[in-house]
């Protein structure tokens, strides 16, 4: 079995260079969306905000600036080929420092504290990253980062539905975590959607979820379906861009699933703002 | 669209009203989480406060550091209603306005009647374009909690919008 060598510099440049580009340019899958937005809004305030957005992503990007000021906690959903060694350090400790320098390099803001309740302490470097690592085969490593602002984190849920509640009590608890966010996630939000698994699976997926892109869909073709479905009726609340009325106040809804336990049906919710930052690398 | 210079007086709040664009210059404070709980836990214990408040426009945000050349990093702003317990104190000890994005509780809203106050939405997200109309900072007082300090900015044509008036009035949708 050939054995592939990764020098831990090169893990750590590449991370760097994965979180200063995904704050600076957003996705096309966004753009495109918020430009269909700004045609479909009948706000003029909502129309107004679109075309602001949309003009933030051209300075941003031209500036190379991040285009929100939260640059969020970095996360990274790894796999990692059982072939591949790292020289010259460890896996996990390339990736810290690779978001590290993004982070201090890339004029990112620190946004970690190291204590959650007593000490709440700036770390003054973004780290640590949050970093879900699963082994596959082959001789490469597969990367996909976000930056999750926490604005939306916030208005995040998990719920332990059960099986009785179907479909509908599954939509039912998506439509009301979106409702109850209402204008604090920086609509138009992405909305991800996480069925399945266990309690911090179903948040896992959902997080996952979010870092999809937008122009893409679940390949069951009924959770598809369920995708476009929530949407509209998102789109039907009326909270608008900012959060000031209008009909665009979702850009997307991904749903991720995972095989679950026969009494159980968790669903999570994660809801991430306009600006979606999520970008892939194979090393 | 209103061109607002600052500080606000009770005649110009008078004159804002819920759903008007406006684009403010002068100077502005600005304080987030632990900034404002450091000024409620100050007020509780009736010490003075690093800040003079009163008169004074805060905005909700914490900026990305400066790139070379530049006067600030993206700015734009956080959620309000994280602020809202320490809110009602600030209102009564002077604060004129405040800028953020989204929702306020009643106790805010009750408040900002009582004070006459205004609440400004700037829009969340839009960092890097927001940023064009600041143009200078200063630290006032926290440096310590780096991008959650308070800072003076000079702005210039800075867009808002008044999404909750002196009179309770919202374009918020619920």
């Amino acid at each position: 079995m050939n054995i592939r060598k990764i020098d831990a510099s090169v893990i750590t440049e590449n991370v760097k260079k994965l979180f200063m580009e995904m704050n600076y340019f957003i996705n096309s899958d966004i753009l495109d969306a918020l430009k269909a937005a700004q045609q479909s809004e009948t706000s003029p305030i909502g129309k107004n905000v679109l075309g602001q957005l949309l003009e933030n992503h051209k300075i941003a990007a031209a500036e190379e600036v991040p285009i929100c000021q939260d640059t969020g906690m970095a996360v990274l959903f790894v796999e990692y080929g059982d072939r591949v060694v790292i020289e010259n350090g460890c896996f996990e400790e390339a990736v810290q420092e690779g978001v590290r320098r993004a982070y201090i390099d890339g004029y990112l803001r620190k946004s970690i504290v190291t204590d959650p309740v007593f000490d709440r302490i700036n770390t003054k470097d973004n780290t640590p990253a949050v970093i879900y690592t699963d082994i596959v085969h082959g001789d490469k490593i597969k990367i996909l980062g976000g930056c999750k602002g926490f604005g939306s984190e916030n208005m995040s849920a998990v719920k332990m539905l059960t099986p009785s509640a179907g479909p509908e009590g599954v939509k039912k608890f998506i439509l009301d975590t979106v409702k109850y966010a209402g204008p604090n996630p920086c609509p138009p939000i992405v909305v991800g959607v996480g069925i399945g698994g266990t309690f911090e699976k179903a948040a896992m997926l959902a997080k996952k979820a979010t870092l999809r892109r937008i122009d893409t869909h679940h390949s069951d073709e009924r959770y598809a379906a369920l995708e476009k479905e929530l949407l509209e009726e998102i789109n039907r609340m009326g909270f608008g861009p900012a959060g000031l009325g209008g009909v665009n106040t979702a850009l997307g809804v991904n749903i991720e699933t995972f095989p679950t336990h026969i009494a159980g049906m968790p669903v999570a919710v994660n809801i991430c703002c306009h600006a979606a930052r999520h970008k892939e690398i194979e090393i | 669209m209103k061109k607002i210079y600052l500080p606000l007086t009770d005649d110009i709040i008078k004159e804002l009203h819920a759903g008007d664009s406006v684009l403010l210059s002068g100077s502005i404070i600005t304080g987030r989480d632990a900034a404002h709980k450091r000024l409620f836990e100050l007020m509780e214990q009736g010490k003075p406060l690093p800040v003079d408040i009163r008169g004074e426009v805060i905005y909700y945000v914490g900026p990305a550091p400066a790139k070379p050349g530049h006067a600030v990093g993206p700015a734009g702003p956080t959620s309000s209603y994280r602020m809202d317990k320490y809110t009602p104190a600030l209102l009564d000890r002077g604060l004129k306005g405040m800028i953020g994005k989204g929702a306020r509780n009643q106790d805010v809203i009750d408040s900002m009647i009582k004070n006459g106050v205004v609440y400004f939405a700037a829009i969340g997200g839009a960092a890097a374009l927001i940023s064009k109309s600041i143009k200078k900072i200063e630290t006032l007082a926290y440096e310590d909690l780096g991008t959650e300090a308070i800072y003076r900015f000079y702005v210039e044509d800075f867009p808002a919008i008044v999404v909750i008036d002196s009179q309770g009035k919202s374009i918020l949708v619920k």
